[in-house]
Parts: C-alpha cells; sequence; structure tokens
C-alpha cells in the first residue's frame, strides 16, 4: 500500500510555475528523497502532503485520503497521522523544548500530565535532548533545535514523518546523527519522505528516491537506477557530494 | 496636467488601498466571530492572555491614569475657578474621565504595548514557520493564535479601563487636595454626585469594541507578515498605527451611538 501518493499535480504561485504535472508514490514503512536544487519545489512538494499548500490541479492521496478535498476536521484527523520536520526546526519560541514536544500531546491526547511529561522526556532521550526539558529554544545550537524538532514531529509516534532538508545548516557529524535518527525511525516502521539536496545524507536515508528539476521529475527509482540515468542533470547531481 | 493626473491617480490608488486593508481586517474580524463559538474555545489560551494583556499592562494603564488625573484636575482647576465654580472640579473631571478620557487612552496605551506585541508575535511566528508548524500539529492557527487574543482584549480592556478611570480620579484627588486640601471621602462624592450608571456602562463597555479591533488588527498585520524580519518591524509599528487610528474613528461612532441609545448621556 502506498503512505503517499500524487497523481497529476501542478502548482504555481502568481505566473511561476513551480510543480508541473508530478506524480509519484511512496510505499508505506520506506524512505523516499527527494531531490533536487535549491527552488525547484521540493519543499512546495512536501508542503502539499499536509495540506500547508493545495495543488492548482491534481490530487494527493496520504494513506488512501484524498488532503487536497479535505478541510477542517477531516484534514487535522489526517495530520495527526503526521509529523514534520522543518528545515529551522520551527520549535515555538514561547515554550520550552519540553514543553514543545508535549504540545501535541496536549492538544491531541488525554494522557495525563505525568505521562505527557514521561513521555516527552523519552522522546526527549530518543535524540539525546532529555536534559534540554526545560530550556528554551533560543538556547539551543541549530543541531539541537533540529533533534527537538525532531522529537516533536514524532511526538505522537506518526506513521508519516515529512523531513525538509534534514542536513541543512549542520556540520557533518551533527548531520549524521540527524540521519541515523531518521534511519532508526524508517526501522520502526515509519514513511519517511525526505526533501533534501544532500546526496550523501540521502544515500544513508532513502531507500527510493526521484530528482526534481522545473517542477518534473527527471527521475526516479533505487539508487542503482538514478547512479545509471544518463539524464546530464541528474549524472551531475548524483556525482556531487552536496553538503548541506 | 500629468501632475494634477498623478496626484489624483495617487490620491485614488491610497483611498482604494484603505478600503482594501479594511474590507480586509473586516473579513479577518468576521472569521473570528464565526470562529469564536466553535469548539475548541481554548479556554486555557484566553486567559494566558488576559494574564499577558491585562495584568501585565497594568503598571503602565495605572501611572498614565494617575498623571491624566493630575493634569485633567490642574486644567479643570484653571478652567472652573473663572467661573468660580471650584466645588464642581471633581464632578467635571470624574465625568471627563469616566465618559472619554479614560477609555480613549486607555486604547491608545494598549494599541501601543499590545497591539505591537500581537504583531511582532505572530509576525514572528509566520516568518519562522510557527504558524506552519502549528497547522501541521493539526491545531487551528487561526484560532489558536488570534481568536483567543482577540477574546483576551475584550474582557481585559474594560478591566484596564476601570483601573484608568480610578487611577485618574485618584491622580486628581491628589492634585486637588494639594491645592485645596480637600479629603477623600469629600472627593469622592463630589466626584460621583452627578455621574449616573448610564455615564460609566457605555463608555467602559464601548472598550471591548476597541480591544476587538486592537486584536483583531494586530491580529491580521501578524498573519500577512512577510519579508523577514524586517516585515515583523513593520507589522509591529502597523499594527500600532492602524488599531489606534480605528479606536479614534471608532470612538466617533461609537459616542454618536450612546448618545442615541442614552439622550441623557449627551445632556
Amino acid at each position: 500500500m502506498n503512505a503517499v501518493r500524487f497523481d497529476h499535480v501542478s502548482k504555481a504561485f502568481g505566473t511561476q510555475a513551480i510543480l508541473d504535472d508530478l506524480s509519484f508514490e511512496v510505499p508505506a514503512g520506506r524512505a523516499f528523497c527527494l531531490l533536487g536544487r535549491s527552488g525547484t519545489g521540493k519543499s512546495v512538494t512536501l508542503r502539499h502532503i499536509v495540506g500547508l499548500v493545495r495543488p492548482d490541479s491534481g490530487h494527493v492521496f496520504v494513506e488512501g485520503r484524498d488532503v487536497t478535498t479535505l478541510a477542517g476536521r477531516d484534514l487535522a484527523a489526517a495530520r495527526k497521522h503526521m509529523g514534520f520536520l522543518f528545515q529551522n526546526a520551527a520549535l515555538f519560541d514561547s515554550m520550552s523544548v519540553g514543553d514543545n514536544v508535549a504540545f501535541p500531546m496536549r492538544r491531541h491526547t488525554d494522557w495525563s500530565d505525568a505521562d505527557i511529561r514521561d513521555r516527552a522526556t523519552r522522546k526527549l532521550a530518543d535524540v539525546g535532548l532529555d536534559q534540554e526539558f526545560d530550556k528554551m529554544p533560543a538556547d539551543l545550537s541549530g543541531g539541537m533545535k533540529k533533534r527537538a524538532g525532531l522529537a516533536r514531529a514524532l511526538a505522537l509516534d506518526p506513521s508519516i514523518l515529512l523531513v525538509d532538508e534534514p542536513s541543512a545548516g549542520l556540520d557533518p557529524i551533527t548531520a549524521g546523527e540527524i540521519d541515523a535518527l531518521l534511519v532508526k525511525t524508517k526501522q520502526a516502521g515509519t514513511t519517511l519522505v525526505v526533501v533534501t539536496h544532500n546526496i550523501p545524507s540521502a544515500r544513508v536515508i532513502g531507500d527510493t528516491f526521484g530528482v526534481l528539476h522545473g517542477g518534473r521529475l527527471l527521475a526516479t527509482g533505487a539508487i542503482e537506477t538514478l547512479d545509471a540515468s544518463e539524464e546530464p542533470m541528474v549524472q551531475a547531481f548524483m556525482r556531487s557530494h552536496g553538503g548541506g | 496636467m500629468p501632475l494634477q493626473v498623478s496626484v489624483v491617480d495617487r490620491a485614488g490608488a491610497g483611498a482604494i488601498g484603505v478600503f482594501a486593508f479594511v474590507g480586509s481586517v473586516a473579513a479577518f474580524g468576521a472569521r473570528a466571530v464565526v470562529e469564536a463559538a466553535r469548539p475548541p474555545y481554548e479556554l486555557g489560551e484566553i486567559v494566558r492572555h488576559v494574564y499577558q494583556f491585562g495584568y501585565r499592562s497594568a503598571p503602565l494603564i495605572l501611572a498614565a491614569g494617575f498623571a491624566v488625573g493630575v493634569v485633567l484636575s490642574m486644567h479643570t482647576r484653571a478652567s472652573l475657578e473663572r467661573f468660580g465654580a471650584e466645588a464642581m472640579i471633581p464632578a467635571g473631571l470624574a465625568i471627563a474621565l469616566i465618559t472619554e478620557t479614560g477609555p480613549l487612552v486607555a486604547a491608545l496605551l494598549v494599541s501601543g504595548r499590545v497591539g505591537a506585541g500581537i504583531g511582532a508575535e505572530i509576525g514572528a511566528m509566520k516568518v519562522t514557520e510557527q504558524i506552519d508548524a502549528l497547522e501541521a500539529s493539526a491545531v487551528d492557527a487561526f484560532k489558536y493564535l488570534a481568536v483567543t487574543r482577540i477574546i483576551a482584549l475584550m474582557i481585559a480592556m474594560p478591566l484596564l479601563t476601570i483601573m484608568m478611570d480610578f487611577a485618574g480620579i485618584l491622580g486628581g484627588y491628589v492634585a486637588e487636595a494639594a491645592v485645596s486640601g480637600m479629603s477623600w471621602q469629600q472627593y469622592f462624592e463630589r466626584s460621583f454626585s452627578y455621574i449616573d450608571y448610564s455615564d460609566i456602562i457605555p463608555a467602559t463597555l464601548k472598550t471591548v469594541v476597541f480591544g476587538f479591533l486592537i486584536a483583531a488588527v494586530s491580529s491580521y498585520l501578524g498573519f500577512t507578515t512577510t519579508r523577514g524580519t524586517e516585515g515583523v518591524g513593520e507589522a509591529s509599528t502597523r499594527s500600532v498605527v492602524m488599531s489606534s487610528m480605528l479606536v479614534i474613528v471608532s470612538d466617533v461612532i461609537l459616542v454618536k451611538l450612546i448618545f442615541f441609545f442614552y439622550p441623557q448621556v449627551s445632556g
């Protein structure tokens, strides 16, 4: 079964076309890495999945439901099955790190405060930040923010995790730690859709790949397929060592 | 001729811009009213914002109210002395303060302190993707951020106005006592000798509308912030300017309505 399916999705902002008849599928429990240069619509693609952006035409199916037709409570219900790690983590800066992680639990469960605190601490421990529970996001480094963002995205054990540029702005060691956490999350059964321009990172995380250029997928498939592609842009991209 | 056309064009474009802004804010406010009636009611957030807007604005309101009371007392004395009507100073000051000066000054101070804060906070959340993060967490960001702040300020505004009125009367008393040695009891009795509930209640309740306008305008500007930190600063500044202007314009309409429904207030 597919966790995510794009069906001929097109999107433009004003006169600028971002996605042009985009179609792809992500099987449940697998990791799909969407590769491409900056500004090619990778993040916009990710935002379509969680319903933050609506397509001009086409459909986006998440676990069989067409999110492009959902609104209000139905959309909220679909979003509860997804976690989203934003490029800059997007932690709520008026809350402590622990409260950020506890926030989805407080909103969507009837667990007791003690239970929520315990679960939030364990989620933070999973990313090595349990000692930072009471710190404010402003007191964290970029890598720590990203890890805290990942803990928040995983707070409700989502079946699908959307990740926007996991290694952007991070040193290679911290980027490697984030990659390892994502692999661990995939191994626990979560579907990953990862947007990145960091090829080494993608090779570690991904099962299937797509290269986005000019709003279209130039190539999709396993890493061997992309490595063997004769498309010049794909070749150039796959041979790069693209750091974050 | 081209110069005239240019001036007319610019004036027309400016007028259209103002109407477009007011229309957008009205639609935003109308949506807030509709959403306020639907669960979840976010009571925890509303209480938190009432504390933030109300309790934390109290020192500013009390200090400003006291100063306004002192100044009003000095001006009222200077005017009424000419007619030998010094005994009317407490009542004159209380009427001016309760019916107009207190509500309006409180609203303008709140638009500066709270309006700027709302515009900057929501604007910063917009440009740092925190609003998207709320939505992605299956939380209605409009309701969570805007509706709660609008309701909270509608609750806090009349309470702050009452504080402003009380501090103003106290300031007036201190100024008067320094000159004439009048006792607090006598001052208080004279203050309220010509005041009726119809002076106090409509004037205080009109600040509910001020609270709605300040929070709705500031939230709208926060939600529509673009261009990073520069946009956040602009949202904050425009929140103060636009909400102050709307408070003053709406005050004219509200006073007219109060005079219509309570003719005795207009004397």
